[in-house]
């Protein structure tokens, strides 16, 4: 297992392994936002949780469709499978390489990106950690639609389309936590919904995720 | 132990191509699988190696004991080849590749990039992840292919060794390997082309 995720790591820093490309989507899009709603500060620490909790959640969307279709057309999805690596182990793994790779610079950069939004001082700490505890929650839905699309050429489209919906929960609860957290309001209730959301989907979907991969590598 | 498949019936996209297939592999024997493009002898060797469920019939002594090898390598562009095969080795719990590097000799290629070598060599490569596996039947389909004359040497070598250690393969190929293994020509046992009634026979 370690070597899978040593492998995949590895995978991501080297040339064309796509590290840091969502990273690089992140920062584009909060940038966008003063060019687009205009630099009124008021209004940018308004809307600034929601707008970095979507684009986390895009940034993230963005690196889903490599998560496993490469293994698959180079044939190691299916060695993997005839190997003595439990599937539910290989898509678990997938899935934390991804966070590590994807999700946790998402969550690293976030509070450098809530500066150019005019985040207020004590958003800060409830945006790094709703982020922290809800981009598990995506990478793992996100190895779910990925494995669902997985013999599809050009499967993008469709695995956002498939992956968008499932994340509306893990939105709502995470930009709840950062909106209240920057507002000075108590966090609790979303913050233990969130989390819940995080360790169900943790504890489930790599089952789900195995099941169908089975039945597209057929 | 041997492996044995009994009364098999396999469909490939919801049709059946082989049906009433039996035969047993005892170690130390190769069993050579020829026929026709399309009878099914690549879907034969997925559902052996377990990547399928076989439509009827049984299927003895196949559980985690193959080592399965496709048409494509499973090798990754940017690793190099003393790093794609450490990690097959890892993942199925082999200490050593040298022996793997050494049989196929890829000695000398092991610090390159994967992404750069010839058709061949990749074939190379994918061949010698089938000595770090370590399981004792090996499943290979058309292994020859891309391989220059002292390459098919060198494969046929390796399948000998393994005989000789108690192993066995099943190969799919239409070259002569000079292995004295008995053939299987799967072309009587094609099934007669009717789709399955249930409305999710795509799926099975």
């Amino acid at each position: 297992m370690i070597a899978l995720l040593l492998r995949d790591l590895k995978l991501a820093f080297r040339a064309g392994g796509g590290f840091g490309l969502g990273l690089a989507f992140f920062l584009i899009v909060t940038v966008l936002v003063p060019f687009s709603v205009g630099p009124q500060s008021s209004l940018l620490s308004t809307i600034a949780p929601g707008v970095l909790w979507l684009g986390a959640l895009l940034a993230c969307l963005l690196s889903l469709d490599r998560l496993l279709a490469l293994d698959w057309e180079d044939g190691s999805l299916d060695l993997l499978a005839t190997s003595p690596l439990p599937l539910e182990a290989a898509v678990t793994i997938k899935a934390l390489a991804h966070w590590l790779t994807t999700g946790l610079p998402l969550v690293l950069a976030a509070p450098v990106l809530g500066v150019l939004l005019h985040l207020p001082a004590q958003g800060y700490v409830w945006l790094f950690l709703s982020l922290l505890i809800g981009t598990p929650a995506m990478s793992v839905i996100g190895t779910f639609g990925a494995a669902l699309t997985v013999g599809l050429k050009r499967g993008g489209l469709l695995l956002s389309l498939l992956v968008l919906p499932l994340y509306v929960p893990t939105l709502i609860f995470g930009a709840e936590v950062a909106r209240r957290g920057a507002t000075g309001m108590d966090v609790q209730t979303p913050l233990l919904m969130l989390a819940g959301i995080t360790a169900a989907t943790i504890a489930l979907l790599p089952f789900a995720s195995a099941a169908v991969l089975r039945i597209n590598l057929r | 132990m041997t492996l044995s498949v009994t009364d098999l019936a396999i469909t490939r996209g919801g049709i059946p191509v082989l049906e009433g297939l039996s035969f047993a592999l005892e170690p130390g024997k190769a069993l050579i699988l020829r026929g026709p493009n399309g009878i099914g002898k690549t879907t034969l060797l997925r559902t052996l190696a377990g990547l399928q469920p076989p439509l009827s019939g049984q299927v003895n002594g196949a559980e985690d004991r193959i080592a399965y090898a496709a048409h494509s390598d499973g090798i990754k562009p940017t690793l190099t080849v003393a790093e794609n095969l450490a990690f097959w080795a890892s993942v199925f719990g082999t200490k050593s590749t040298q022996p793997a590097l050494d049989a196929f000799d890829l000695g000398d290629l092991s610090g390159r990039p994967a992404g750069q070598l010839s058709a061949g060599q990749k074939r190379r490569l994918g061949l010698a992840r089938i000595l770090v596996t370590a399981r004792p039947i090996w499943m290979l389909d058309e292994p020859t292919v891309s391989l220059d004359r002292s390459a098919v040497q060198m494969f046929a070598d390796a399948v000998r060794g393994h005989l000789g250690q108690g192993g066995s393969a099943l190969i799919a190929t239409h070259i002569d390997l000079g292995l004295d293994g008995e053939v299987l020509d799967v072309g009587p046992y094609k099934a007669r082309p009717k789709a399955i009634d249930d409305f999710d026979g795509a799926f099975l």
